[in-house]
């Protein structure tokens, strides 16, 4: 089935009055509320419609936001139930400059608690089902940011992606999902999970919308020393480019038929190398690479370490003093104490005991210190292939989205290479992006493309060629896609 | 007896409009809680800004204090749990300090020494916490004000080195323009360590820490405190255990708060939203060419060049306003020594007086050289231009207008002094007598004729054409 809801078809119908922005704010607001129950997509859905004169493109047309983005006077609770109640008192840079260009926010999505973990499990609010298969996971954390993309609730949502947080879901949800170079788009007002590998990005259902997003939300931000000035250049203006003679590659060892050997990781590299064959068709190249195993290997520990280490430190705020939800009354360290322990889920607690211990004297060294040095060999293998290449092509998951009750072996190669590799362009802060490229087992698989640093224009023009190739372009739920 | 070891950790507040991350006043004495912002709070996302004004005031104060600078600025989290504490971590500088391996010059009574700096970093305060009998009160103007802190090797032997390198401090920020130095608004802050050893020892001994602590007079409580309770420990044979302790100055006393085992680890890792900035070659020429000469050189200036006392010296440095007047005084070509005389004697005495400032007082660089080469030309005494000054000082009026009009110049004019002998003499004429008699008048000739000008007759020029008129007189 295929949405008519284009960012490009709304704008053309508001511009012709068939439709008002308040139309389209009802009908993304009704949508929301009769799927909340299925698929627990919102922690918050917008009672009134809050709207900016503009002339922008994105002006009247509705989105979702993460709910680990700072919304001033709007609950922003990052699914955790210490800050069930947080309401915050200043805006994220990406919703203010949304708010200005006059998009109608339609709701706060709910994500992994703290954006930690990738099933849609773990939100205070319950779990988030895949509108494709509700006994599955949609995965995560941008969990209902793709959700809400791929029920056509609205054009696009807002997300962030510190391991793969935009990425996978997108893969999962069958809709695309793309963060950009690290630096192109404030983190200012999101809330840090990782600091070095937190990026925020854009899901949607086609490239084209990615881009006109990602236009309207870069910029450098006086508030973020990270973030990179890149006011001359415009996306969505270069995507119809001819890719033919454009050089991709992908890494051999992670798409190996004998490390992944489930039939439904089978089925996964066949769609890719169907894919490869299209991309071929289109007059680009598609190399094999070889890159050393153990480095592969240390991808996951890798990210582990770094993201656990700056998360403890991230989110060392949430004591429940001066904002959260606080517990406990018998002294400080007793607030502090309660707030945390009933706090933060199972998972989190896990991750910053983690963190805590990466970063203590006697371990630092070995464990947070080497962590680093792995993750500037890798950036430094990418980037040098990125030189020659423009631009990495992978499966963007090693299966379809997990049933929920489904265990996996975390040593596996196929989990250690097939569902973790994503995280290299959170390592090196290299533009990357997730489009559907087919069905396993009637459930939206995709393919994920990752460029050199600040190649976004080129990432995005690639994608798009291939999306129009392939032929998933505007998909949303229903039988008739498998 | 025992050889005592000290070290220093000197936290300043650097005076800077805004905070160290955020553009929030930096205001310390406004009204409660009304200088924050949600950065200040360490509200979910929010982000550092490094205030580019603290990075100068912090090169500077390291460039005075002759540190190796480093290519890259960069900032560690400390992370640790406290209230005062609103993101959970404090950005500090622990990996590349702005400043280190410097030293400081200063001269402990009469005696050069060198104090060496193990490190300066810049990095940020915390909130203010109040307690009460069941509640605290937190107020979060304070977080984020930068704060310069600086770490000296422990070099220091004595509790006179120490308060002398504290003032050589304090005395270094206030002539670079980096903070108030006002330690009743807890603008700078001190963390000592002290160690005892044997003469014969060659490892340092056990130190212990004292966190803190607000004004000079204190430290110097604090160390005279604790080096007497080491020394009573060592003395009775037991050991110095190696701990924190809090200097409660209403007490004089300190008490133990945690001990080594306790430390906290503060899992120092790089701040990742700040990128390394480059400090360039041109940055430090700028800011080096900022700095005047500091304190130690400025004495010694003072006494080769000048040829005034290490007292004079040391006392018109100590305040750079009055050592800039000093200096603009000489310039115009005023003599250094009498200057000295005046600025630190009447001078000094009415600022103290009045609880003044050099620059809140109206006395003319030209109009002090005047009065002083009025003494030099013998035109009036050094006790009555000393008179002159106060006068000025106190009544805000010009002194060479004072001069003048209170008519007490010297008369030089030999005609004129002439005059006023004969006019004695012709009244007195039994005095001729009594002279040439042999009797012992001459003195009483002289008040006579000083009597009659107020004082005003130059002595030496009066009691020579006295003498003379005496001499040619008859009977």
């Amino acid at each position: 089935m295929k949405s008519n809801n284009s960012i490009l078809n709304l704008r053309q119908k508001l511009d012709n009055k068939e439709v008002s922005s308040l139309d389209l704010f009802t009908e993304a607001s009704n949508k929301a509320h009769m799927y909340q129950d299925d698929y627990n997509l919102f922690v918050t859905i917008m009672d009134e419609k809050i709207e900016q004169e503009s002339n922008s493109i994105l002006a009247g047309i509705p989105y979702a936001l993460k709910d680990n983005i700072s919304t001033k006077g709007i609950l922003t609770t990052a699914s955790s139930n210490l800050l069930k109640d947080y309401v915050p008192v200043y805006d994220a840079t990406v919703y203010e400059k949304l708010k200005n260009a006059g998009a109608v926010l339609v709701g706060k999505t709910t994500l992994d608690e703290l954006a930690m973990g990738g099933t849609g499990t773990t939100a205070h609010t319950g779990l988030v089902r895949n509108p494709w298969d509700k006994t599955r996971q949609i995965g995560g954390s941008s969990s209902g940011s793709a959700g809400v993309v791929c029920l056509d609730i609205v054009p696009y949502a807002i997300g962030s992606d510190t391991g793969d947080s935009i990425r996978k879901p997108a893969a999962y949800a069958g809709v695309v999902g793309f963060k950009p170079t690290y630096g192109l788009i404030s983190r200012y007002g999101l809330f840090a999970f990782a600091s070095s590998l937190d990026h925020v990005g854009v899901l949607a259902r086609s490239v084209r919308d990615v881009s006109l997003v990602t236009d309207v939300i870069k910029g450098h931000d006086p508030k973020d020393m990270t973030s990179l000035a890149s006011d001359n250049i415009i996306f969505s203006d270069n995507l119809d480019k001819d890719i033919s003679g454009k050089k991709l590659f992908y890494i051999k060892e992670i798409c190996d038929y004998n490390t992944s050997n489930d039939e439904e990781s089978k089925a996964v590299l066949d769609n890719f190398f169907d894919v490869v064959k299209k991309v071929e068709a289109l007059g680009a190249s598609v190399c094999e690479v070889s890159i050393d195993k153990d480095l592969l290997n240390a991808i996951y520990p890798t990210y582990m370490s770094i993201s656990c280490a700056e998360a403890t430190s991230n989110n060392a705020n949430l004591v429940g003093i001066h904002f959260g939800n606080r517990l406990g009354k018998d002294s400080i360290e007793d607030i502090m104490f309660e707030t945390r322990t009933q706090g933060f889920s199972e998972l989190i607690k896990r991750r910053f005991v983690l963190g805590s211990y990466i970063l203590q004297k006697e371990n630092q060294e070995k464990l947070y210190l080497n962590a680093c040095r792995i993750r500037r060999l890798l950036v430094e293998k990418l980037t040098s292939l990125f030189m020659e290449y423009d631009g990495l092509i992978m499966p963007a998951s090693g299966g379809i989205a997990p049933k929920f009750d489904q265990k996996s072996d975390k040593l596996s190669d196929k989990y250690l290479l097939l569902e973790n590799h994503l995280a290299l362009a959170n390592f090196g802060g290299f533009p990357s992006i997730t489009i559907p490229s087919g069905f396993v087992n009637k459930m939206p698989v995709g393919v994920n493309i990752t460029s050199g640093v600040k190649k976004d224009l080129e990432l995005l023009n690639i994608a798009n060629k291939i999306e129009e190739k392939l032929g998933y372009k505007d998909m949303i739920v229903g039988e008739d896609n498998v | 007896m025992y050889k005592v070891v000290i070290g220093l950790e000197v936290h300043c507040q650097l005076n800077t409009n805004s905070k160290n991350f955020s553009s929030s006043l930096n205001s310390y004495n406004s009204l409660v809680n009304t200088n924050i912002s949600p950065t200040d709070l360490g509200y979910p996302g929010i982000l550092p800004v490094v205030n580019k004004e603290a990075v100068r005031k912090s090169l500077k104060t390291a460039i005075a204090l002759n540190c190796e600078i480093p290519k890259f600025l960069s900032f560690d989290r400390k992370n640790y749990f406290y209230p005062d504490l609103p993101k959970g971590y404090q950005i500090t500088q622990m990996h590349n300090p702005i400043g280190k391996n410097g030293y400081l010059m200063i001269n402990v009574d009469g005696v050069d020494k060198k104090v060496l700096i193990h490190d300066t970093h810049l990095e940020e305060d915390t909130a203010n916490l109040n307690h009460y009998s069941n509640y605290s009160l937190i107020d979060y103007n304070r977080a984020g004000i930068p704060l310069l802190e600086t770490v000296t090797e422990p070099c220091l032997y004595s509790v006179k080195e120490a308060i002398s390198f504290l003032e050589a401090l304090r005395s270094l920020f206030l002539y670079c323009n980096i903070t108030e130095a006002r330690s009743d608004k807890g603008q700078i802050r001190c963390d000592v360590n002290v160690s005892l050893m044997k003469d014969t020892d060659t490892k340092l001994g056990t130190r212990v820490e004292m966190k803190n602590i607000n004004t000079f007079n204190n430290v110097k409580d604090a160390l005279e405190y604790e080096i007497k309770r080491q020394t009573e420990i060592l003395d009775n044979g037991g050991k110095v255990v190696q701990e924190t302790r809090r200097y409660d100055d209403n007490l004089k006393m300190n008490f133990s708060m945690r001990s080594k085992e306790d430390a906290v680890d503060y899992k120092y890792f790089v701040e990742p939203n700040i990128p390394k900035i480059k400090i360039s070659d041109e940055l430090i020429q700028n800011i080096k060419d900022e700095i005047p000469m500091l304190q130690y050189d400025l004495v010694n200036k003072y006494i080769n060049t000048y040829n005034i006392s290490r007292v004079d010296a040391n006392t018109i440095v100590k305040d750079k306003k009055i050592a800039n007047y000093y200096d603009e005084c000489i310039r115009n070509g005023g003599n250094p020594i009498t200057l000295a005389n005046f600025i630190t004697g009447v001078i000094l005495s009415h600022l103290n007086k009045f609880n003044l400032t050099i620059d809140k007082i109206n006395l003319d660089v030209n109009d002090l050289n005047s009065l002083i080469k009025m003494i030099e030309e013998g035109k009036i005494s050094n006790k009555q231009a000393k008179e002159v000054l106060t006068k000025a000082l106190e009544e805000d009026k010009n002194p060479i207008y004072l001069v003048n009009s209170m008519n007490i110049s010297q008369i030089t004019s030999k005609d004129e002094i002439l005059k006023v002998v004969r006019e004695v003499l012709e009244e007195n004429p039994n005095l001729v007598k009594d002279y040439h008699d042999g009797k012992r008048v001459f003195d009483y000739i002289i008040g006579q004729i000083m009597k009659k000008t107020r004082g005003r007759a130059n002595p030496k020029l009066t009691a020579d054409i006295l003498r003379e008129e005496l001499e040619n007189s008859t009977l």
